[in-house]
């Protein structure tokens, strides 16, 4: 089985569920935890483990021989990403790795055999073992990297086999976001009651709408805004999964990097039976 | 002179500061470059005068009659987004990077592409000055190019109504959209908060401005939630020789201000937390 821990809106606390959830499970089930917010991962700021793989995620890029290059223009034409600058009069050819995604059109566009593919690291990927069954796996992009999709893709491959996986999401709904959803089985989208959050919280629904994926809803920091999100799950009939209230100690134990389902066994209760009614109800779609 | 507003970590009040120092400016040109989650719209009700479609990137689609179910497109595809599916070759929309390689080796041209147009660019006025944000359509890649186009139209906006003043608030993160957002602008605040992840992401956010060789300065935002924290926040900047332009208190007006559509300058402007904004904003745009 498979959960993502989404929200449209960064900050709601996507990371505070997604490691309390995994902490609250990892006592009874065999669970990984992915994060996948490659280019700010921080589910690791909670758990100490013992670095057991990792490796890098490699894309290709182009390398143009300029001998045998006729400046043609042919490479320029198939690069749907604008990763080819070429101006042919002054013999002038460059690659702008930055844009290349790595798709491989121009070296099956050169007739001229002047283009080869070489490695270009986008990140690593590192699971970490916190007990002997538990583990989290962490995807990291290399700082100025443009686009963490191929990490992401790699880190939910990494735990492909694992029995229970739960999926921290990037913030947002583009690319990065339907990546780590698609591979769910249910999503939990986090938000919070304010206008922000709801804003959010309704392009990520519909989102996952168009892409037929059930969700249900955790509201964060209950009492700090109104109460118009409520109407909202009741109106689109989205399950209420569970209410965290707003209060000074879960956010101090956050900012320290401590787990609030470690000192609050009550909390912990919660995660777990939140989990088993989410198994009971949509678990067998999976399976 | 454009301000960037970004923060590595989302949640940390980027948006409220954002609108705080719109509000704060006379005439300003706000651009909302968080395309995938733009938010100000809601405080400021912008009366809009212009849309532009933004074509983000393409898919392909295939011509079943014209198939001829050679498989060669699969062999071609590094995105792992062709396969065979109930023995017809099917293309994933999720997978699927618009690359075209697809459709251009096809023996029998039976694939096409299609343009993903569901993305928007919107300008228009507000109390405060000109506005302009994209809305980037769910699913859609390429953010950073809506993030161009949006600042491009602040700057044609900013010199038809000699507007001085840009700001600009960004996306969390540091990828793609994070670097159009701030690709050659004058100031970059990073909004940060006192908790371990705030402190690690802006140590990334931080060698990422580095690398551009930004201005930057840091708002340590709800300062008091974690005093430790913050001296860690202000040691760390202090090594690294980054200016520290404010501190701000945590305020629950902040929210009562969002569900009544303002700013907090706008909602309480005599209060604790406008003044410091105030300080912040003087400091920056007058230099003192």
């Amino acid at each position: 089985m498979k959960l993502a821990i989404a929200s449209g809106k960064g900050g709601t606390g996507k990371t505070l569920v997604a490691t309390n959830l995994f902490y609250a499970l990892q006592l009874n089930y065999q669970v990984t935890l992915v994060d996948c917010d490659a280019e700010e991962p921080n589910d690791c700021v909670f758990f100490t483990g013992d670095k057991e793989t990792s490796f890098e995620v490699i894309q290709k890029a182009p390398a143009i021989d300029e001998s045998k290059c006729t400046f043609c223009e042919k490479c320029h034409e198939y690069c749907n990403y604008n990763a080819i600058f070429i101006l042919p009069d002054l013999k002038v050819i460059k690659v702008i790795e930055d844009l290349c995604h790595g798709c491989g059109a121009c070296t099956v566009a050169c007739k001229f055999d002047a283009i080869s593919e070489k490695d270009v690291s986008l990140g690593t990927v590192t699971r970490f073992f916190i007990t002997q069954h538990t583990s989290v796996v962490e995807a990291k992009t290399k700082v100025g990297i443009f686009s963490p999709v191929p990490i992401i893709k790699a880190a939910i491959k990494e735990a492909n086999d694992d029995r229970i996986v739960i999926l921290d999401s990037p913030p947002g709904t583009s690319c990065p976001f339907i990546n780590t959803v698609a591979e769910a089985d249910f999503v939990i989208l986090v938000t919070e009651p304010t206008p922000f959050g709801l804003s959010d919280l309704k392009q990520s629904v519909e989102t996952l709408k168009t892409m037929s994926k059930t969700c249900g809803v955790i509201i964060n920091r209950t009492g700090l805004g109104d109460n118009a999100v409520y109407e909202y799950l009741k109106q689109e009939n989205i399950p209420l999964l569970m209410e965290i209230p707003f209060d000074k100690t879960i956010a101090s134990y956050y900012s320290k990097g401590k787990l609030i389902t470690h000192f609050q066994p009550e909390l912990k209760e919660q995660f777990i039976s939140m989990f088993n009614l989410i198994v009971d109800k949509y678990g067998n779609s999976s399976n | 002179m454009e301000i960037a507003v970004i923060s590595g970590k989302g949640g940390t009040g980027k948006s409220s500061i954002s609108a705080a120092l719109a509000t704060l400016s006379e005439k300003v040109v706000l651009a909302d470059c968080d395309v995938d989650a733009s938010n100000l719209y809601i405080l400021f009700n912008p009366d809009i005068e212009g849309e532009e479609i933004y074509i983000g990137s393409q898919k392909a689609v295939i011509d079943y009659s014209k198939c001829i179910n050679c498989g060669l497109c699969i062999e071609y595809c590094k995105f792992d987004a062709i396969y065979y599916s109930d023995q017809k070759i099917t293309i994933s929309p999720i997978n699927c990077d618009g690359c075209k390689l697809c459709s251009r080796i096809c023996p029998n041209k039976a694939i096409t592409m299609i343009d993903n147009d569901k993305s928007r660019m919107y300008y228009g006025s507000f109390r405060n000055g000109k506005m302009v944000y994209g809305k980037l359509a769910p699913g859609e890649e390429n953010s950073g190019k809506l993030v161009n186009i949006v600042r491009d139209k602040a700057k044609k906006l900013a010199k038809a109504n000699n507007i001085n003043t840009i700001i600009i608030d960004g996306p969390p993160g540091i990828g793609c959209p994070v670097i159009s957002t701030i690709t050659g602008v004058d100031y970059v605040i990073i909004v940060t908060e006192p908790t371990l992840s705030g402190l690690k992401d802006l140590q990334r956010t931080l060698e990422l401005t580095t690398k551009f060789n930004l201005n930057t300065v840091i708002i340590i935002n709800k300062f008091d939630l974690n005093i430790k924290i913050t001296e860690k926040i202000e040691n760390f900047c202090k090594k690294s020789n980054i200016k520290i332009i404010g501190k701000l208190a945590f305020d629950p007006q902040v929210v009562a201000a969002m569900i009544n559509c303002k700013s907090i300058i706008e909602w309480q402007p005599a209060s604790d937390l406008s003044s410091q904004i105030k300080l912040i904003y003087n400091n920056l745009i007058y230099g003192k």
